[in-house]
């Protein structure tokens, strides 16, 4: 390791790349802030938002891209081309910008059918149609049979960030509110189902979909008065709202009670032991809200059809305990978050807590709480 | 949901903690909690917090990974290995973080040992059927909970003639430990929230013997909220009136009596060990058991006896000096032993979310969602 080592605090020291590390929990976050940061570091990269937010010759311009492995390649509710059109449409949606085009490589395994190839073309086309984005343009590979399990997709996308809004973990404030779109875990959990490992069937599909119509009709009814996007996808709900957590320093507070989920994936979750706040999602978002705008932003995206299930699933607390006596937010090098140090104490977590600002609590319908870590380890290889 | 609901309703659940807390008063009470399923529950409903100070609850060496030694997690590993290169590990998902001395079946898998995570020992007969040119080996861990499983697939595979499946054995029996850490003077437990799944099984009359020789009450819980703070309130009833009796609070789910069929099964396939090394336990008799004769076929310690005897070899000279030998200290210093027998608490561990994560476990009482280690880091308040 070259250069990356300076940076003793934040460098990836796992020996080896594991599924971990692809699953967009607390490997993810390792993976990307200690191995891949330290070397492009730029100050756009560095905010490591959903789409990265350029200048171009005057206008800004919203720009990402996503890669899709999703196995299998077809699954109730979607497959892995309308995944693809849709996913990079929501990276787009949630960090605040209209999608404009996007552009879709095909990694093509030799021996895969032409009908599933077609299949998956079809989907998208049919979802870029849908959320009224064209795919312009992109590139084919192929690689030797055994190599890509049938096809990978990635797609790349641009946006038109709207104006007057600024969307950055660090401008939430206490008592703002948490939204949540509609019902989560039913796109992991399809998934899971679909690969018929296990002896379960749901009547359940995916929730893939083009978040953007929820998301402009918030945006233009409540314009600066939306803090913060994210769509909870791999590492769920609770990924999501701890990158929140560590990036505000502020605590944030949810309540069980409140988070809308399915019966069938409630019981599936059940069965299985996973934590429905882990799931993932691909037709959701979470938007932070001032308080004072919140009733207005729910009536704003139930108005939408699909949106009818939003609810307000918490708010943002105080700054941190450990985020104020690291001497808050606002150190000027590279990410923030990874400078949040809590001070380690008897109980403490000290070397885990460099990543840690607020921590993120769920309140349970008995009234003890407990905490609501990231997603550890792998719960579900190649949901996306 | 049905049968979650109505276990999960808040007024009844403030109302028996109430009941609780009225009833304990000044006392206080060392209540083990044997089950890690239990564990869990009480961490992710943030039970504890809703109990009275005078309650103090001992997290229990009924997590079956968490009591694992890491030298059988390594010889796995080593079957998985294999010289001849043909075997395929089969595990459940909670091994698959577990650290061996060398290394996790996952960190293997990812170098490329063929280690694949089933959901039940039926599936690895299914992986051995469709792969007849290799090896399959179960790595079967858990109590008498899924013992029987083993044992059906066992005699399946028998029945089938599939020669290409065995069992690497880790199944271990609940009375014994029990016994064990009630048998430590060092513990001072006052009374056991019994196993609830385990005892579909054994029957809750199983529990009787621990009434019985050490007048202490054991009350067989479900796993539901409700389950578990009804459980405590019968216990604390008990030990008010000093009885100690079995009471069954999961009837809805478990019978008095042992499950005869899973019975059978169990003394058709397996024999008990002589003894059985536990994971910060130490060495417990009649705690463990193993194929029987009959069954030897599909014993992968039988199978691979050479192999695992060289590995044992090797083992000793190489943990003998040097780094294997300071990585292992490394994980025999780490007090998981003194926190699975209840002595002390998670975070006063000087591992705890430091060096030892659920990401990066020292010890298995934070890998699986049943370690306490894990299920306090992952649920409780830190500060």
């Amino acid at each position: 390791m070259v250069g990356a080592d300076t940076d003793s605090e934040n460098s990836f020291k796992d020996r080896q790349i594991e599924l971990a590390h692809g699953a967009g929990g607390k490997a993810s976050r390792r993976l990307v802030e200690g191995l891949i940061l330290p070397r492009l570091a730029n100050p756009i990269l560095n905010r490591l938002s959903d789409s990265a937010i350029i200048d171009f010759s005057g206008k800004p311009l919203a720009f990402t891209t996503d890669s899709f492995v999703v196995k299998p390649l077809e699954f109730p509710g979607g497959n892995i081309g309308s995944l693809a059109v849709n996913g990079t449409v929501n990276d787009l949606a949630v960090s605040g910008s209209r999608p404009v085009a996007l552009l879709a490589t095909l990694i093509l395994e030799a021996g895969t059918s032409t009908a599933v190839v077609a299949q998956a073309l079809d989907a998208m086309a049919e979802a870029s149609a849908k959320a009224g984005v064209p795919v312009v343009g992109g590139d084919t590979k192929v690689v030797e049979h055994g190599m890509a399990d049938g096809m990978y997709i990635t797609t790349s996308g641009i946006g038109e960030p709207v104006s007057g809004v600024f969307l950055e973990g660090k401008s939430v404030c206490s008592g703002d509110k948490i939204i949540l779109s509609g019902p989560v875990g039913d796109h992991g959990i399809t998934v899971l189902l679909a690969r018929g490992e296990l002896d379960i069937e749901a009547d359940l599909q995916s929730d893939s979909r083009s978040v953007w119509p929820f998301v402009e009709a918030l945006l233009n009814t409540c314009g600066s008065d939306v803090r913060w996007m994210r769509d909870p996808t791999r590492g769920g709900v609770a990924t999501s709202l701890n990158e929140l957590a560590e990036d505000s320093g502020r605590d944030i507070v949810i309540e069980d009670r409140l988070i809308p989920v399915r019966d069938t994936v409630r019981g599936a979750c059940e069965v299985l032991g996973l934590d429905v706040l882990h799931v993932a999602n691909e037709g959701q978002f979470l938007a932070v809200v001032a308080a004072e705008a919140a009733d207005k932003a729910l009536a704003a995206i139930r108005r939408i059809r699909g949106g009818e299930e939003a609810v307000i699933i918490g708010a943002v607390g105080d700054v941190s305990a450990e985020a104020r006596s690291s001497g808050g937010s606002g150190s000027s090098k590279e990410s923030n978050r990874s400078k949040q140090s809590r001070q380690s104490e008897g109980s403490g977590a000290s070397k885990e807590s460099k990543y840690r600002g607020g921590r993120l609590t769920a309140i349970t319908p008995y009234g003890s709480s407990r905490i609501v870590d990231m997603l550890v380890g792998d719960q579900l290889p190649r949901i996306c | 949901m049905k049968f979650v609901d109505e276990f999960r309703d808040p007024e009844l659940i403030k109302k028996t903690a109430e009941e609780i807390k009225s009833l304990v008063g000044d006392d206080h009470y060392r209540i083990m909690e044997v089950c890690g399923g239990h564990t869990h529950a009480i961490y992710r409903f943030g039970l504890e917090q809703l109990l009275p100070e005078g309650i103090e609850l001992i997290h229990g060496p009924g997590c079956p990974v968490c009591i694992l030694p890491m030298d059988r997690v390594d010889e796995g590993l080593a079957i998985a290995a294999a010289p001849e290169g043909d075997a395929i590990l089969t595990v459940y998902g909670d091994m698959m973080r577990v650290p061996g001395y060398e290394g996790s079946p996952l960190e293997m898998k990812a170098k490329g040992l063929d280690i694949r995570m089933v959901y039940s020992p039926l599936d690895a007969l299914k992986i051995a059927q469709s792969n007849p040119n290799n090896s399959v080996v179960f790595f079967a861990i858990g109590f008498e909970t899924t013992a029987p499983a083993t044992a059906l697939t066992v005699m399946k595979a028998k029945e089938m003639e599939v020669d290409n499946f065995s069992v690497f054995v880790n199944h271990v029996t609940v009375i014994p430990p029990m016994r064990a850490v009630l048998d430590d003077p060092e513990m001072e437990i006052d009374g056991f929230v019994g196993p609830g799944h385990v005892a579909t099984v054994i029957g809750a009359g199983a529990y009787e013997e621990i009434a019985r020789d050490y007048k202490k009450p054991v009350i067989v819980s479900g796993f539901e909220p409700l389950d578990i703070l009804q459980s405590l309130l019968l216990l604390i009833k008990q030990l008010k009136a000093g009885e100690s009796r079995v009471e069954n609070q999961y009837e809805r789910v478990v019978p008095w009596q042992a499950n005869p069929v899973a019975e059978k099964v169990l003394s058709t396939v397996f024999e008990l060990r002589k003894e059985f090394e536990w994971r910060g336990l130490g060495s417990i008799a009649a705690s463990a058991v193993r194929l029987t004769e009959e069954y030897s076929d599909f014993d992968a310690e039988v199978k691979y006896a050479d192999l695992l005897e060289r590995h044992r070899i090797e083992r000793e000279e190489r943990f003998s000096e040097g780094a294997a030998c300071q990585s292992r200290k490394r994980h025999d210093d780490a007090p998981c032993g003194q926190v699975l027998k209840g002595l002390m608490k998670p975070h006063q561990c000087a591992l705890f979310g430091k060096e030892c994560t659920p990401e990066r476990p020292v010890g298995a009482l934070m890998v699986s969602s049943e370690g306490s280690c894990a299920a306090y880091f992952n649920y409780a308040k830190r500060s």
